[in-house]
């Protein structure tokens, strides 16, 4: 595989990553439980679709095929995508949307943080730009989790049901590919055992401080991402997400 | 005592008469009061509701840029709906009353945000015609003379003033695309056109909260006056862009230098107001579900923050 390639590869998971989450969180926009919230989750939307749009403008920069952030973004089909499971699970309510992106943060952030000591040009100046977002992302969903956690009977229950939806999507966010082993060599990608090592030194203390068990999954977890397997959330939300551009392929918008 | 009030309200005119504002803690005459609360919370709901019809296109955008400018946008307005709740909490009113008196039915907002937006065309119609009809009626607003409004208005304008370049940017952009973009556009102007027109409010002869609130520098010029305005600039902005006014009477007068409507049609306006228009219940559905569904939210987040003072005490 060779170095473009795998940088092809690597950015379009980034790329995935952030925009199904933002697509996700745009759902939230006029229904959260306050303005507040509402304002909050379209701040972490509005930087998860930055972020993708530059992480797929410079994956089709290195592919040289000519495709935009919107080619990309609007014409690829549901096998090609690389986003992982994680991101693309349902909203559900208000807990287990904060769930779903603690879990994701919490990776983001350290992976971020690795990322922004790349020899790569591109991946060491989106990193340091990036991080500044994820990192206050990560302190509104952390505390979101205590205040759920360890709030009423009620988002204790919601919050630990979230959790236990979500977990088994968790491993995969660990999983390397062949591009992940050509960028490491040249020192452009960290290695994700460390990015795991760190998120399990902070989730499930944080999960325990904020009463919620990690669930007994019984060796259970879910993996598929890596090879444009996804769940069958995916599907509507690239319908919904891609039916405009795709009914007049040759618009301008 | 009488003599009393009436010489206040003689100091209060006449402060307001040579061009100062009233600010939050001064004396004002009750019905001051209750006009701004009506007008200020008939605002923030207005930015509230409005979310909706927008959000709408937010996962179905064209492109990641579109998207991004509408996220940004849509946000933009909940920080309205902040800034003014706050303001109208200075009269004394807290937000969850203002809240509950939209759930009740017994507070209004815009009506144009019961109209529904079918294409994406919409999505720049409301910030061309939507968000330029709001600014001009806001520019005469922030010379109000309330100051915390007047000085809301001021800020949500330079805001408004970037939506609405923004929507005319997708209407005009559309109107010089394809045939099929160019037919979106001019149909969502002419869904869009008259309840714009209308949303500047009743005309002068019909409207009742006019006399007092013009005396008192809540409203600086009458509906008619700034709906005038609205169509001053909007219809050169409309040919330019090659769409036509959906108005067969439309004609300029040479005299004037105004741009000259047909009659509006007011029963259509006074029928959503009251309820049936085409997303009342849709509208009012949404915000009840939120309120409702976040009521669980809201109880953790209070609960949370009563344990952590309970321990914070035992700490010290």
């Amino acid at each position: 595989m060779s170095t473009e390639e795998a940088l092809f590869q690597y950015l379009i998971r980034l790329g995935d990553n952030a925009l199904i989450l933002g697509q996700r969180l745009g759902e939230w926009c006029g229904h959260a439980h306050q303005l507040e919230s509402d304002i909050a989750l379209t701040n972490v939307a509005l930087d998860q679709i930055g972020q993708a749009r530059n992480l797929l403008t410079e994956a089709g920069r290195i592919e040289g095929k000519g495709r935009t952030e919107d080619d990309l973004a609007f014409f690829r089909s549901e096998m090609e995508f690389r986003n992982n499971l994680l991101v693309e699970q349902d909203n559900g309510d208000f807990a287990q949307t904060i769930a779903r992106q603690y879990l994701f943060d919490v990776f983001q952030f350290h992976l971020l943080t690795e990322l922004s000591r790349s020899s790569n040009e591109f991946l060491e100046a989106f990193a340091k730009k990036s991080l500044k977002e994820v990192s206050y992302h990560r302190k509104l969903s952390s505390d979101w989790m205590l205040r759920l956690g360890d709030g009423t009977e009620e988002s204790h229950n919601r919050l630990q049901q979230a959790i236990d939806i979500l977990w088994p999507y968790t491993a995969e966010l660990f999983e390397m590919t062949e591009a992940d082993k050509v960028l490491m060599e040249l020192d452009m990608v960290p290695d994700l055992k460390l990015i795991e090592q760190k998120w399990q030194a902070e989730v499930p203390s944080h999960l325990e401080e904020s009463r919620i068990r990690i669930p007994d999954t019984k060796g259970y977890m879910a993996r598929g991402s890596r090879d444009g397997h996804h769940t069958e959330y995916l599907g509507y939300i690239l319908a919904e997400m891609q039916a405009l551009p795709r009914s007049m392929p040759e618009a301008k918008w | 005592m009488t003599t009393d009030i009436k010489e206040m309200e003689r100091r209060f005119q006449e402060k307001i008469d040579s061009g100062l504002k009233i600010e939050a803690k001064e004396w004002m005459p009750e019905n001051y009061r209750k006009q701004l609360i009506r007008m200020i919370s008939q605002h923030a709901h207005s930015e509230i509701v409005g979310m909706l019809p927008e959000g709408n296109w937010i996962t179905r955008a064209p492109s990641l840029r579109r998207k991004a400018v509408l996220l940004a946008k849509v946000q933009d307005e909940a920080g309205h709906g902040l800034y003014l709740y706050s303001a109208a909490e200075t009269l004394g009113i807290d937000r969850q009353t203002m809240i509950n008196q939209l759930l009740e039915g017994k507070a209004k907002y815009s009506s144009i945000f019961n109209y529904p937006t079918l294409s994406w065309a919409d999505i720049g119609a409301i910030g061309w015609l939507v968000d330029g009809a709001a600014i001009v009626n806001q520019t005469m607003l922030a010379r109000g003379s309330y100051g915390p409004y007047s000085r809301a208005m001021v800020r949500i304008c330079k805001e408004e003033s970037f939506h609405n370049r923004q929507g005319y940017e997708i209407i005009y952009g559309l109107a010089n695309g394809s045939p099929e973009q160019k037919q979106m556009a001019q149909d969502a102007l002419n869904r869009w056109w008259w309840p714009s027109i209308q949303m500047l409010g009743p005309s002068d002869a019909q409207s009742k909260n006019s006399e007092e609130t013009m005396r008192w520098k809540i409203k600086v010029e009458s509906n008619d006056t700034v709906r005038q305005r609205f169509i001053d600039r909007t219809v050169p902005q409309a040919h330019a862009a090659g769409l036509s006014i959906p108005d067969p009477d439309l004609k300029f007068n040479e005299e004037s230098g105004h741009w000259e409507i047909g009659e509006i049609e007011w029963t259509e306006f006074y029928q959503v107001i009251k309820g049936h228009g085409p997303c009342n219940h849709k509208r009012m559905q949404a915000r009840q579900k939120a309120e409702n569904e976040g009521k669980w939210v809201r109880e953790a987040a209070a609960a949370y923050a009563k344990k952590q003072k309970s321990r914070q005490q035992i700490a010290a």
